[in-house]
């Protein structure tokens, strides 16, 4: 089976990517290997989405549907059950589904929209036993709002991501008793929206700086040891409390799911996790393009769709007509940034926005953009944070050297 | 004299707001623009949210409502143990399954279900 544009995924970045493919005439295809298309969005039943993009505040699955409806609409075909399990560089892929068994397909471009996992007990190297009653957020948040299972009554919050927070609220709405959050920064990786109305309108309180020293109980969690940390993020020891609990949800981070690219020669950002791409998120692999929390962490889904909807039209485009050879400048990150985004772009003609993330709280800052030794963006920020991604514009016509983002200070 | 002390969450500068009331006129101090006192004023003489969650489906699933607008911050509570006495059958996105909870002036409408 050949497609001009298959893209990996059906959340709102695949659906937005093959929408955008659609439209610039290329016959495409998504394959989701769960049962409905909208990704993460189905399990987060919170107000919060869409206030950039469709101008108005709704919930993720209403965000989803409005997105599924468009697919339905377009000649976009779609399999469901339908897990990738390899790709190549010579752009064919391997899926597996119960009705259609094990498929060879062949692409003209590819579009990787697999979204992100969670960081698990394991990969935080989570001191103590391993009971029931540990789960990630985000299981949590699945097993709650699509199967209407409650995990456990007495609680405790590791990390203070918004999926954390978001979890605070909906399990004491179904009448579990959170006790406490754990946050090993002394800031909140969420947004401070989410810090009044999940944590203060409960009274739930958060302890910054602060991490477990051990998981107690067998075969169910009976309770936690937790810390201050010092300066270098180790324990205090001699400060150690006590506090029981019958679960522990971990909010601690996402993993781009990219695991797919083993057999490609795709190179990944160490810091993203995601792949190196340019200014139309194409990977180093000519046709392969990624977009979505696939690519790198994203807060608002409403950047996912801009993102999806830049790699789609790019990958009928790739698929459709035929491509130049690109000379790339590098983009560089520096000086309190700790990724800017794309890696690497051509010149020509128009505007690029560069997305960035900082590695600290920073007030009163400048963020200037080099080309080669020569200023071509400056724009001051009263406040930058971990948590929210930032991004600026800059001219393409400008660039003729190796791009550096970094943050001087305000009267530099 | 009453005090609430928050945190301003209209922008990412995220200002920390002490609001207190003084012969009858609400004071906002700490916010550094006009939007952080409106917030501020808000959030002490009338705070509301818009209350997401669950209500049962017959057939033994779950489906996500919301509140069609916010209520009273100190109504969250009631508002969910009303959506807590709720079973509904084959509710569908947009579905309204109450109508004017408790008297707010609110609805319960369908956002999600496993079907969709
Ligand atoms: C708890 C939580 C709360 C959030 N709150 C907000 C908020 O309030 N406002 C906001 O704007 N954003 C919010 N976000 C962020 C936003 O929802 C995400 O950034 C966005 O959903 C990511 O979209 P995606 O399509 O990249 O990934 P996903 O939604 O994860 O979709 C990836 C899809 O790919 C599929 N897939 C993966 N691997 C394969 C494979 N090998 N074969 C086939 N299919 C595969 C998966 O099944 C999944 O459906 C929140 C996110 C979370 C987790
Ligand atoms: S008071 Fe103004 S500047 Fe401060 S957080 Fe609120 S909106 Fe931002």
């Amino acid at each position: 089976m050949r497609y001009d544009v298959i893209v990996i995924g059906g959340g709102p970045a695949g659906m937005a990517a093959a929408l955008a493919a659609d439209k610039a005439g290329a016959k495409t295809l998504i394959l989701e290997r769960d049962t409905r298309l909208g990704g993460i969005l189905n399990q987060c039943i919170h107000q919060g989405f869409g206030l950039h993009y469709f101008k108005e505040e709704m919930t993720g699955p209403e965000y989803a549907h409005r997105f599924k409806q468009l697919v339905e609409k377009s000649s976009v075909e779609v399999m469901l059950e339908s897990m990738v399990l390899s790709i190549g560089d010579d752009l064919t892929l391997t899926a597996l589904s119960p009705s259609h068994g094990l498929m060879k397909l062949e692409a003209g471009a590819i579009v990787l929209a697999m979204g992100c996992r969670e960081r698990t007990a394991g990969a935080i190297m989570l001191p103590g036993t391993r009971p029931a009653g540990i789960y990630t957020a985000g299981m949590a948040q699945k097993l709650s709002n699509v199967m209407g299972y409650l995990v456990g009554k007495e609680v405790v919050i590791l990390g203070s991501g918004d999926i954390g927070l978001i979890m605070a609220r909906r399990m004491t709405s179904e009448g579990a008793h959170v006790k406490l959050v754990l946050e090993l920064m002394p800031f909140s990786s969420g947004l401070k929206r989410n810090i009044v109305q999940c944590l203060d309108d409960y009274d739930i309180p958060i302890k910054y700086s602060h991490t477990i020293t051990k998981v107690e109980g067998s075969p169910r969690l009976t309770g936690l040891r937790y810390a201050p940390v010092d300066e270098f993020r180790r324990p205090i020891l001699e400060k150690e409390e006590y506090i029981s609990c019958d679960t522990l949800l971990l909010s601690v981070g996402l993993i781009p799911e990219n695991d797919l690219l083993s057999g490609t020669s795709v190179l990944l950002d160490r810091v993203t996790g995601g792949a190196v791409v340019d200014e139309n998120r194409m990977t180093t692999v000519q046709g392969v393009f990624s977009c979505g929390n696939v690519l790198h962490v994203h807060d608002l889904v409403d950047n996912v769709s801009n993102e999806a909807e830049i790699a789609g039209r790019a990958a009928a485009e790739f698929a459709l007509c035929a491509q130049k050879e690109k000379e790339y400048f590098g983009v560089k990150a520096t000086n309190g940034i700790r990724y800017a985004l794309p890696q690497r772009i051509s010149g020509g003609e128009g505007k690029i926005t560069l997305f960035f993330r900082v590695d600290a709280v920073y007030k009163n800052r400048k963020l200037v953009v080099l080309s080669g030794d020569k200023v071509i963006k400056s724009r001051k920020f009263a406040v930058l944070a971990p948590g929210e991604m930032g991004s600026v514009e800059i001219d393409r016509a400008l660039v003729d050297g190796e791009l550096t983002v970094r943050l001087d200070d305000e009267n530099a | 004299m009453r005090t609430l002390d928050t945190i301003c969450i209209m922008c990412p500068l995220g200002c920390p707001l002490r609001v207190t009331e003084k012969d009858g006129k609400v004071c906002v101090e700490g916010n550094t623009c006009a939007r952080g006192a409106k917030y501020g004023a808000e959030e002490f003489t009338y705070p509301k949210r818009t209350v997401t969650t669950l209500v049962k489906e017959k057939s033994g699933g779950v489906c996500s409502v919301k509140t069609s607008s916010s209520v009273p911050k100190d109504r969250i509570k009631d508002v969910l143990f009303e959506a807590s006495k709720l079973c509904v059958t084959d509710a569908k996105i947009g579905d309204v399954i109450l109508q004017n909870v408790l008297g707010l002036g609110v609805d319960f409408v369908v956002t999600g279900t496993s079907r969709d």
